[in-house]
């Protein structure tokens, strides 16, 4: 490291005695620092702030020009008419929330039993071309979806999971593996592998050691991995959008996109959708805070 | 059971996943691209070898996507790179309320695009948007952010970048809390001034970790496709047509799944070397 120790050499008076001034100048600094963080902040947060006023404004106060920030009615309306049809049905916006429930569920469950025992494996054994393997693994998220969408469009198409929810559960489970593989990998390299040689010495065999004493451990790490795979299945649209097109079968983010479009667009119910549907990740990222790095580079950049 | 036999047993299930629903739809694009194959037309696709790829690769249409994602990729990457760190700098100055301010400067990220797309689409409207409504208050002339076509590539880069500085402050944060505390006493005693300080010590530590999220930020935004779709639906005119946007036109409103497919295939093979070039570069930064 350059630190050089040159500098301090010359310089005059014992380093308690800093003038006033300096020591005002940082305290200034310090306050600028201080509104500047501020200031990003608030920038950063108004158009989620703004969006949560939208969704509880009546329409009027919705267009109002200049923009009303203070003093509009309070309805809850859009929120009503987000989960309930006009004519008192269940609306289809609140179909696709239960359609994103269950396909980001059950596609992160597949990807958590095929990821983890991969994990495993990659993490305990030595195995022809791991490395090979490993990078081939990850490269596979590497590719833009709209590239993959084409085939597998196509492919769909001959089985028949086109507007089926199960051709989506797949395609995420797909896209999670990968991740799932490399996060818990580095949670796997954590616990030593002595408790299964121990286990294996007191007659359990291989699979049981890992049953009995790994896998508990590795609850933790589970959990957060299978977060953000729900994270990206619940937010994912490009192929939400093309391999589904009826009400009964949509996830909510293309069945929100679909608010706009036409002449008009009811922004009020769009807010309110928008909100009740980011609801749940805020939640969850909330939740895996700690594992966040790792979470969001697939794990290739850990702490 | 042998722990070879075991390792296949539990890695089998996820390969065989992967294969079949990126590599067989990878390889299946990639003979796709060698054919004039059509996805209404239908029928036995023609073998027209490089035709697709030569045709892609002289097109107007296509250096002009291409340099609308250049810039588009640089000025988002750089936005985001700069503010990043500015805010991740900032935050690890401060002693306290660290964690609360990291989590609430996150809130972006974790949003789906859709929704991103479609709070910004709100705002930045021309008639009723708050940006103009905030900008008339302030006696400043009302701006079409999204129906001129330089203002729409420059609102795309915006609204990116409000997506994705969290991504770039998350691993900056991470860097700078890694720094060991005595390198700035050491600094501190020598009364090395604040920005020797960050030029000397700060920098050049987290630098390498700075790049690596950059190169994650780039990879996506190079292949971006949602936001466009949402925010400008890459108008006015194709001012904001990305490449990925552009395969999507030519697959599903053309119909020409052939070129679209080796449009695809070309923009992998870009990602790829790229990529590998950039880490080269990154592994000789780390052992020089």
């Amino acid at each position: 490291m350059a630190v050089s120790v040159d500098e301090a050499v010359s310089t005059g008076p014992a380093r308690d005695h800093t003038p006033p001034a300096r020591r005002f100048g940082r305290r200034g600094r310090s306050l600028l620092e201080v509104a500047l963080l501020t200031v990003l902040a608030v920038v950063m947060l108004f158009p989620v702030l703004w969006m949560i006023m939208t969704s509880i404004k009546e329409n009027r106060d919705v267009y109002a020009i200049p923009a009303k920030f203070f003093g509009f009615t309070v309805t809850m309306d859009h929120y009503r008419d987000v989960f309930v049809a006009p004519d008192g049905g269940r609306s289809a916006l609140s179909v696709s929330f239960l359609n994103s429930v269950v396909v980001a569920g059950v596609s992160t469950v597949l990807a958590t039993v095929l990821g983890v025992p991969a994990a495993w494996a990659y993490s305990r054994f030595g195995m022809k071309a791991k490395k090979d393997q490993l990078f081939f693994i990850l490269s596979t998220r590497f590719m833009p979806p709209v590239v993959v969408v084409i085939p597998i469009f196509l492919m769909y198409r001959q089985v028949g999971l086109i507007d089926n929810k199960l051709g989506l559960i797949l395609i995420y489970a797909a896209f999670n593996v990968p991740f799932t593989i490399w996060m818990m990998k580095g949670f796997v390299d954590e616990v030593p592998s002595e408790y299964e040689d121990a286990a294996m010495l007191d007659g359990y065999t291989r699979v049981q050691a890992f049953w009995r004493y790994t896998l508990p451990q590795l609850v933790p790490g589970i959990a957060a991995t299978a977060v953000f795979a729900l994270i990206f299945s619940w937010n994912e649209f490009v192929f939400a959008i093309f391999l589904t097109s009826s009400d009964s079968v949509r996830t909510a983010p293309p069945a929100i996109a679909g608010l706009i479009g036409g002449t008009t667009t009811d922004w009020g119910l769009v807010a309110a959708a928008s909100v009740v549907f980011a609801l749940p990740v805020l939640v969850f990222a909330y939740l895996v805070r700690k594992h966040l790095i790792a979470g969001v580079t697939l794990g290739a950049v850990r702490r | 059971m042998s722990d070879r036999g075991l390792a296949v047993v539990f890695t089998s299930p996820a390969l065989l996943l992967l294969l079949a629903m990126s590599v067989f739809p990878l390889l299946w694009a990639l003979y796709l691209s060698f054919t004039d194959y059509s996805a209404t037309r239908g029928g036995p696709a023609e073998f027209v070898g490089f035709g697709n790829y030569t045709a892609i690769l002289t097109s107007e249409q296509v250096h002009l996507r291409a340099l609308t994602t250049l810039i588009y990729v640089v000025g988002a990457v750089t936005l985001q790179t700069v503010l990043g760190f500015g805010i991740a700098y900032l935050i690890s100055r401060r002693t306290r309320g660290r964690g609360a301010l990291t989590t609430m400067f996150l809130v972006p990220m974790m949003l789906s695009p859709v929704v991103v797309g479609l709070f910004w689409r709100f705002m930045l409207d021309a008639q009723f948007g708050v940006v103009n409504s905030m900008l008339g208050s302030l006696g400043l002339g009302q701006v079409e952010w999204l129906t001129r076509q330089r203002t729409a590539l420059l609102s795309l880069i915006v609204v990116d970048t409000w997506q994705w500085t969290p991504f770039i402050m998350l691993i900056a944060l991470a860097g700078l809390s890694a720094v060991p505390k005595y390198l700035y006493e050491a600094a501190s005693i020598d009364r090395a001034s604040e920005w020797f300080r960050f030029r000397t010590i700060t920098l050049p530590l987290v630098w390498p970790l700075l790049l690596i999220a950059v190169m994650f930020r780039a990879i996506e935004a190079f292949r971006l496709f949602d936001l466009v779709y949402i925010l400008t639906n890459g108008g006015p005119g194709v001012s904001t047509e990305t490449m990925s946007f552009h395969i999507y036109k030519v697959a599903f409103l053309g119909f020409n799944t052939g070129t679209a497919s080796a449009y695809g295939i070309l923009m992998v093979l870009v990602v790829i070397v790229l990529t590998q070039l950039y880490l080269r570069y990154l592994n000789k930064l780390k052992e020089g």
